[in-house]
């Protein structure tokens, strides 16, 4: 068999983790190594589909609807490659921020079987293979989430273990309906269905799995627990990439959904909208760094969600790109602020928000990366979270959703008021116990958050060769 | 009103089964309860899909739900093991607190 | 992309053959790169970052000055990039640009050399020039915007970069102005964001362009213009501090004394009104913004600002605080001529744009030397500072009697335009709003004067100054460019005169 890159993205994290497994002494070597092909793999990948549009390859020669045969378009590529960039610098950090060998045994082949499932996802074309994907990323997800192994993340990784079980099991049921009505299983089939209220019926089940898992409002009632208390690298894992996911999902279903229809956007964008402002009071409220930031996932997801309301009668032709702009901004956005969260929490001892500035070490460049993350989530230019926000507010002004684009701007709002307390916290010198320490501001591990903040600010200016790629092989719409 | 299949049958007590375990999922107070309900819940989507390969005799029944129900145990075994060890590490934690 | 690359590429060609068609870009570069640079210096670095600092200062003043003199000869620059399919990040180098521009690369030099004395020892300052450095950037990037997508960029960024000069600090009272700071003018940028989005939507086009883009608009949907014109100029007012949306200016006061002077002068006041000429003359058009019947609220707005500003400085005690409110004041003179719609109006505009930036800088130099030299921070503590401190002093006094308008000092000449275009547009009350405000001018400023030089003062002068030249000179400098811009007001390149050419460009003569 041809070695060819669709296999390689799939196949190099899979041996890597089994790998790391089987070898714990060599993990962090294993694990870098295999991020390091992946991320060759996707870059070859990107290559193909520059070239020649979408790729599609079928596993081992075997066609659908028995075979699983994988495919690559701009956008499933532009997932792959955020993934394997943010996979890779969290990698990089992980090596410093996982002190006990023990959570450097365990984290490997989790992250790496996470990633299989990450990249099973985003190349996966028919909704069985997807739900063994979402299992393989919830088992791996909660591997992370009680890592750091203290009782609140064992606690919380059990919540998310139940709810993210019971979100795969209604997909698997919705899948069964599917296959009772269509006798297949793929893209393709769902594409040429007719569409009908049972088929709907059964989508609407696997949606309301996809949401528990990606954790829309009312649905998000797993998530601060989970990624506040688990350890930086995982939460960035989590936060960045998981629950991007079922959005991914979410996002390829939709074409087949009746999504036009103006009660079910209301809905989706109600949901957003509880999401945003419930989130934004909690972050608000949140006592401690980790927990603030998860909140503020919360409020991202359901901006998202907003972003595909806002789809209304023009159908997801357009108005995919601003929520895929928004997921890929908030990837890298949020790894950052978790890292650096994580950093400033080891500097500090403590990310206790009140007392931040009762210490006398201050981990500026730490502190100062936050600032450049927290940038593009509030989505201030020229960041990429301010070009999705930009794509979302412009969509909905144009299609008279006034309400979308208020919902939007109060969201902002709130999202600068919970971090401006995060900076007082940064910047206050007059509750401090003691002289400024002798702390030099920076460490080498500041270099991974670091580079993933920048990015998400530089992308911004890089929004349209960015646009143009994710348009390869139309992801939606149709083919000129 | 329809007539009552074996096809139909297996369909409505899979449903119902599911709608069990979700009821129990969602609202059960122990861990482990909680894990069984999950079971449950997958029981009965495996019923959906062992419905879905239903052919009426003489014609074979679909092989490839028969495939996809052995992956869907596969994977919830797993899951299982993965819940059930968490709350027996939680069991012990929360043990080392009280003490 | 490889299209973009592409054309990229052939641009960076051509600037290396032809006259540097980047050259907006290098201004724009130099502060924006120093600022890493900046950050990244150790705090026991103090030598080499001066020199960096002032180098760079430099360098821009110089670039600066290349940029005038070749726009003075007609060359065009645009630099462009697609951000978003159709929506361009846009640097453009106009003569309204060019006056932004030279304000603030010589008022950043003073400023930088006042800076380096100011924090000779303070804590932080690798975070202080860094964030300086931005901020001067930012005004650049706002100075040079070619539309409204690119100013706001911008625009945001300056909110981000004085930030943590304001609460620089750090004590409770800092982060609170802080807060206050930071809530009022990210809002006024969401809704900067909102306008400008609309603009987008409904113009297809955010390009400043002389005559406005919104003719068409204004024809189909007279309200939506309306609404837009609102949006827009309310954004703009928060950072213009234009009454009710002033409340921040005042409690910024808690930053350094350079910090304070950037802000009044250059920095955030100015973007703010620089940008409601910008729209008002190249997104509406005047004659436009005219015809909606949006000018005259505006104008009024404006009138009452200038009125409540200075009777509230009249109250305040605090030396700084008074500057303040005289800052609401004076910054929407700016905003009274463009809304007046008379180009002789528009001359005063302009021309107080760059007068009240001198103006202000020295006199908040002035203010923090009395601080530093004499531990003086409050009007009633100024007795006899004239003789203990006579060089700030004179410079304190040149700037507050041009500020009241005397003859022929700076203030006088933009006051002198400002009337002549309120009889030029048929708005007689403007000569009482001025004259009303003038002597409001008075009442706040000869007291000070007063008690500096006329009143015996507790305070001895020092055996020997308490501050270095880098704290003296700055605002005696600044008070000289206050004497040479209004007597020379009609020497070539003087800031009068280049008013008049942006002028005959935005009312298309």
């Amino acid at each position: 068999m041809m070695l060819d890159p669709l296999t390689l993205v799939l196949f190099a994290p899979l041996f890597g983790a089994v790998a790391a497994f089987v070898f714990p002494r060599a993990a962090a070597a294993v694990g870098l190594g295999a991020v390091l092909v992946t991320c060759g793999a996707v870059l070859w990948l990107a290559q193909q589909v520059l070239a020649a549009g979408a790729v599609t390859v079928a596993l081992g020669g075997w066609e659908p609807p028995l075979g699983i045969a994988l495919r690559a378009d701009g956008l499933a590529v532009a997932m792959l490659a955020m993934t394997a960039v943010v996979g890779l610098l969290v990698s990089a950090s992980a090596l410093d921020a996982l002190r006990e060998a023990r959570q450097q045994q365990y984290f490997w082949p989790l992250w790496l079987l996470l990633l299989t499932g990450m990249n099973g996802v985003y190349l996966g074309t028919d909704v069985f293979n997807l739900y063994v994907m979402i299992e393989v990323i919830a088992l791996a997800a909660v591997g992370l989430t009680v890592l750091s192994g203290t009782r609140e993340a064992v606690r919380a990784g059990l919540e998310y273990m139940y709810a993210s079980i019971l979100g795969a099991l209604l997909f698997l049921l919705g899948v069964g309906f599917v296959y009772l009505q269509l006798g297949r299983l793929d893209f393709e089939g769902l594409n040429s269905a007719e569409p009908s209220g049972a088929l709907s019926a059964a989508l609407a089940l696997m949606v309301i799995g996809l949401l528990l898992k990606t954790a829309l409002f009312p649905l998000h009632f797993w998530l601060p627990a989970a990624h506040a208390n688990a350890t930086a690298p995982a939460s960035a894992l989590l936060s960045g990439l998981v629950v991007k996911a079922a959005l991914y999902i979410f996002l390829r279903l939709s074409t087949y959904m009746p999504l036009p229809d103006e009660i079910l956007i209301t809905l989706i964008g109600t949901l957003g909208a509880g999401a945003v402002l419930w989130g934004g009071v909690q972050a608000l409220r949140a006592e401690r760094l980790k927990l603030l930031v998860a909140w503020s996932t919360v409020v991202q997801i359901g901006l998202i969600f907003i972003a595909f309301a806002r789809a209304g009668q023009i159908g997801l032709t357009e108005s995919w790109k601003a929520a895929a702009l928004l997921i890929l901004a908030h990837g890298v956005a949020k790894a950052a602020m978790f890292l650096a969260a994580g950093r400033i929490k080891d500097e500090v001892g403590h990310d206790v928000i009140r007392d931040l500035d009762r210490s006398s070490i201050r981990p500026t460049l730490a502190q100062f990366t936050f600032a450049l993350a927290a940038i593009s989530i509030i989505g201030l230019p020229p960041s990429l979270g301010f070009i999705g926000k930009w794509s979302l507010m412009e969509g909905a002004m144009a299609a008279g959703y006034w309400h979308w684009v208020a919902v939007t701007m109060i969201g902002t709002l709130l999202s600068v008021a919970y971090f401006s307390r995060v900076f007082a916290g940064f910047l206050r010198f007059d509750r401090m116990r003691g002289e400024l320490a002798e702390h030099k501001g920076w460490a080498v591990a500041d270099i991974a958050p670091l580079t993933l903040a920048l990015a998400a600010i530089s992308l911004g200016l890089m929004a349209t060769p960015i646009l143009s790629f994710l348009e390869l092989g139309y992801p939606f719409g149709a083919t000129p | 009103m329809p007539e009552l299949t074996p096809a139909l049958i297996y369909g409505v007590t899979g449903i119902a089964v599911f709608a069990i375990g979700l009821v129990g999922a969602l609202c059960a107070q122990d861990r482990l309860r909680r894990v069984l309900a999950l079971k449950l819940c997958s029981v009965g989507a495996g019923f959906i899909l062992v419905v879905a390969a239903w052919r009426d005799p003489p014609d074979a029944p679909d092989p490839v739900p028969h495939a996809l129900v052995i992956t869907g145990i596969v994977v919830m075994v797993s899951a299982t093991a993965v819940a059930l060890a968490l709350i027996r590490r939680l069991q012990s934690l929360e043990a080392e607190d009280d003490a | 992309m490889t299209d973009t690359l592409t054309e990229m590429l052939t641009t960076l060609n051509g600037s290396l053959l032809s006259d540097a068609p980047l050259l907006p870009l290098f201004i724009l570069l130099t502060s924006l790169l120093a600022s890493p640079v900046l950050f990244a210096l150790p705090e026991s670095a103090a030598r080499l970052r001066a020199g960096i600092n002032l180098t760079v200062a430099a360098l821009k003043v110089a670039l600066v000055g290349w940029l005038g003199i070749k726009v003075g000869q007609g060359v065009v620059y645009d630099i462009s990039f697609n951000m978003l399919p159709g929506l361009e990040f846009k640097l453009q180098a106009d003569p309204l640009a060019i006056l932004f521009v030279s304000l603030s690369a010589i008022l950043w030099l003073v400023t930088t050399v006042y800076s380096v004395g100011y924090l000779e020892r303070g804590p932080h300052r690798a975070r202080f020039f860094g964030f300086f450095s931005l901020c001067v950037a930012a005004t650049v990037g706002i100075a040079m915007a070619g539309n409204l997508f690119t100013f706001l960029i911008f625009y945001e960024l300056l909110t981000l970069a004085t930030y943590p000069l304001v609460i620089h600090k750090g004590s409770a009272e800092a982060l609170r102005a802080g807060r206050i700071y930071l809530i009022y003018t990210l809002a006024g940028g969401l809704v900067l964001l909102l306008g400008t989005l609309g603009l987008w939507v409904l113009a297809g086009t955010t390009d400043f362009t002389p005559g406005g883009v919104l003719e068409d608009v204004v024809a189909e949907n007279r309200l939506a213009a309306q609404a837009l014109f609102v949006v827009l100029v309310g954004a703009l007012g928060v950072k213009a501090a234009l009454v009710p949306f002033h409340a921040w200016l005042p409690t910024a006061m808690v930053a350094p004394a350079p910090v304070s002077a950037l802000l009044h002068a250059v920095a955030v006041v100015k973007a703010g009104a620089f940008g409601i000429m910008r729209v008002v003359y190249e997104v509406f058009g005047i004659e436009t913004a005219q015809a909606l019947g949006m000018t005259a609220p505006l104008a009024a707005l404006a009138g009452v600002t200038i009125i409540y500003g200075s009777l509230r400085a009249i109250t305040q005690d605090d030396i700084k605080k008074r500057l303040a409110y005289s800052t609401v004041s004076q910054v929407s003179y700016i905003t009274l001529g463009v809304a007046l719609a008379s180009p002789i109006a528009a001359v005063g505009a302009l021309a107080h744009l760059i007068h009240q930036g001198l103006m202000k800088i020295t006199m908040f130099m002035a203010a923090g030397n009395l601080a530093e030299g004499l531990g003086v921070k409050k009007v009633s503590e100024m007795n006899g500072v004239g003789r203990a401190m006579p060089g700030t002093m004179l410079a304190f006094s040149a700037a507050a009697l041009a500020m009241i308008g005397l003859p022929p000092l700076a203030g006088f000449v933009s006051k002198w335009y400002l009337a002549q275009g309120g009889l030029d547009a048929g708005a007689g009350w403007v000569i009482a709003l001025l004259l009303g405000s003038s002597l409001l001018n008075a009442f706040y400023f000869l007291p000070m004067l007063y008690r500096a030089w006329f009143r015996d003062g507790t305070i001895e002068a020092p055996a020997r100054p308490r501050i270095g030249w880098m704290l003296a000179a700055p605002p005696v400098a600044t008070a000289l460019m206050v004497l040479f811009v209004g007597g020379f007001a009609n020497a070539p390149f003087s800031p009068l005169e280049w008013t008049r050419f942006v002028v005959a460009i935005e009312y298309q003569e």
